[in-house]
């Protein structure tokens, strides 16, 4: 692995592109041909060699301009990054396990020296030589959590557990498909999961909050999560709606394989151990329908999914105004054979 | 579903009698790894070979959570319980290989708070050791009140005495001394949260005098491991997996369930976490609860069973598991 990162951007002239390799190993979301809300967790444990699932955290060819699209987002709006007081413990169990997995999975570009509490943090791609003390924040040049997630590809969210629920109480979001870290701080789970069409009904979050209780250290699990969005852009922030709201009215005909995206999450969910609280990464992949449908079973696939999906789950997502066109296009890649089951390409 | 983390396979590094009663166990890792972090309050399974009889036995750790050289804790002998103490007591000796779980936390600090308030009874000290060490290093203020029976019974008082001066506050049974709860939770400054841990009886009296003084209900935890308790033999039938099992008199549900191979999703084993609840297709017969986790309804109306601490008499009882 060859230390080699796009040079690209997530806004304006979106210079965004997936390699052949990066489209190879893309995380496609549906199993199967339809797609509802379920619990759908499983242990997330390495999966197969160069898949998404290999390391517990995936560093891609487009980490380094991602960390930079997060910069400016942080530069131009500071409540991206919230972390309220008693949640700074949570935050060096954070930084602890992102370093150690890091320096782990990926050695040649990153390292992790400790003697006791005194730390060296290595980030080549990034640049980065910090020596701090473990537990003390004014050796670094941000919290913890603030720290590392400048690092990390992804948003995170940090729940405290008390009362039997959970409490989105830090984060750093700024890749989001559309929701607020600002509007939701110290919500409870099913307050924070309001909006959600269909799932409370089917007590999909009764079911996943009870598992969360219990999620132990050491066992971490992962859930696929999915939206469209128009152009690579990766802050589709409420905050910033009224800048690329406006964008899907630009969908035509024409333009759907170049402008559409499939907006994949890979969330993983983590028991923190000297906190006892919960970190949440939601980590965001991008694929261009042009590049999707170079997998014939995904262009299928995508076709019956996008096409029988309920309306309300349409609305929600975001996309409803332009399904006819989307499912038009993709009916192009859906000559009706069958799929199999599972996300890999057949 | 239930996912759970790698069991741990640890030597065991010291083992010292504290007093008559309590013996205190040092683990490390064989494979010489440091140990995972934990939070103070987490207690871990301890995984015991019995003679054949396999048992899993809940815990509280009570070594420093930044302490990744190895976990300690402490085990009072039950001469009339089901053998798990008294295998450990008696059994268990240095150098020896055992597994244990990963640590769990059902009684952690609430980190919000601005003091904690801590009442231990007996070996019931052991989780506040763990969380005053983690208070310590974090800076935060806590204060606790700790009711032994007597001087020679009143496990590591002047060692906590040693370390926290007069944050810790001594009652023996035998010198006629009790905790003035009411005046004590009346001085308290707002954003206190209270903790207690110790025997049954000590647990409702805190409960219930801090609710009749208005504590919100948010701001006072505690925790309680139920042994198993014995009983008479009795038979069950697992619906999914198409088995007939004979719970024995010292053997738990749970435990036979495992001994016949059925996948058994569990976390604390003491009737508190509500990880191993289950559903009940047929009962003819009574079901004794013994559980923290059900409410007072759900264990009338016998739909629902945790078969880490519940037993059963009649003629059938059939589960969905």
């Amino acid at each position: 692995m060859g230390m080699e990162f796009n040079k690209e951007t997530f806004r304006k002239d979106f210079t965004f592109k997936n390699s052949a390799k990066a489209i190879k190993r893309f995380p496609f979301p549906f199993y199967e041909d339809s797609y509802m809300y379920s619990v759908n967790m499983e242990p997330h444990v390495p999966g197969p060699k160069g898949s998404v699932f290999e390391p517990m955290f995936d560093v891609d060819e487009h980490y380094v301009a991602e960390m930079q699209d997060r910069a400016m987002v942080l530069a131009e709006d500071p409540l991206r990054c919230q972390s309220l007081p008693h949640m700074t413990l949570a935050g060096w169990d954070l930084l602890e396990l992102i370093m150690e997995s890091k320096a782990r999975d990926y050695p040649e570009w990153f390292e992790l020296h400790k003697d006791g509490h005194n730390w060296h943090w290595i980030n080549r791609p990034l640049g980065i030589d910090q020596k701090f003390t473990f537990l003390d924040e004014s050796t670094l040049p941000y919290g913890p959590m603030e720290y590392i997630t400048r690092q990390s590809q992804g948003d995170f969210t940090l729940q405290d557990q008390r009362d039997d629920n959970l409490w989105i109480e830090a984060g750093m979001v700024t890749t989001q498909a559309d929701w607020s870290l600002d509007f939701d701080i110290g919500m409870s789970f099913h307050e924070w999961h309001a909006p959600v069409p269909r799932a409370h009904e089917l007590g999909v979050f009764d079911r996943a909050l009870k598992f969360l209780l219990k999620l132990q250290h050491g066992a971490p699990v992962r859930r696929f999560n999915w939206t469209l969005t128009v152009d690579p852009l990766l802050d589709t922030s409420p905050e910033n709606y009224p800048k690329w709201g406006p964008m899907r009215a630009d969908i035509s005909p024409e333009n759907v394989g170049e402008r559409m995206y499939l907006r994949v999450e890979l969330q993983t969910l983590h028991r923190l151990p000297r906190s006892n609280a919960i970190a949440f990464p939601i980590r965001c992949y991008l694929i261009r329908f042009d590049d999707l449908v170079t997998v014939p079973k995904w262009g299928r696939r995508l076709h019956r999914v996008l096409r029988d999906i309920p309306e309300d789950l349409a609305t929600y997502k975001g996309f409803l105004r332009n399904r006819d066109s989307l499912v038009k296009w993709l009916s192009q890649y859906d000559d009706g054979a069958p799929t199999s089951t599972g996300w890999m390409a057949d | 579903m239930s996912v759970k983390a790698p069991r741990i396979s640890v030597t065991v590094a010291e083992v010292v009698e504290v007093n008559p009663l309590i013996k205190r166990f040092r683990f490390v890792r064989s494979d010489g790894q440091p140990m995972p972090p934990f939070s103070g309050g987490a207690h871990i399974v301890v995984e015991m070979d019995d003679h054949g009889t396999r048992r899993l036995n809940p815990y509280s750790l009570m070594s420093v959570p930044e302490d990744s050289s190895g976990y300690s804790i402490s085990v009072r002998r039950d001469d009339t319980g089901r053998g798990g103490s008294l295998y450990l007591h008696q059994q268990v000796k240095p150098g020896m290989a055992m597994e244990i779980g990963y640590p769990v936390n059902l009684f952690s600090l609430d980190q919000r708070a601005k003091k904690h308030l801590m009442i231990a009874g007996g070996i019931g000290i052991t989780p506040f050791i763990s969380q005053m060490a983690q208070l310590t290093s974090l800076g935060g203020r806590f204060e606790l009140h700790y009711s032994v029976r007597n001087r020679e019974l009143g496990a590591y008082v002047d060692e906590l005495k040693a370390l926290y001066g007069d944050r810790i506050h001594l009652y023996f049974d035998d010198e006629g001394d009790k905790i003035d709860l009411d005046r004590l939770l009346a001085g308290q400054s707002f954003g206190t949260h209270l903790y207690v841990c110790g025997p049954k009886g000590m647990i409702s009296w805190v409960r219930s005098t801090a609710d009749a003084a208005g504590w919100p209900k948010g701001t006072v935890h505690s925790e309680e491991f139920l042994a198993p308790p014995v009983g008479q033999p009795f038979t069950v039938e697992l619906a999914q997996s198409k088995k007939s099992i004979t719970v024995g008199a010292t053997q738990s549900l749970l435990e036979a369930m495992e001994a016949a191979n059925v996948d058994a999703p569990y976390l604390c084993r003491g009737g508190a976490c509500g990880q191993c609840e289950t559903d009940v297709v047929r009962c003819d017969g009574h079901i004794e609860h013994n559980d923290h986790w059900l409410s007072d309804e759900q264990k009338a109306s016998n739909r629902k069973i945790m078969p880490c601490v519940s037993r059963f008499g009649g003629t059938t009882l059939v589960l969905d598991r």
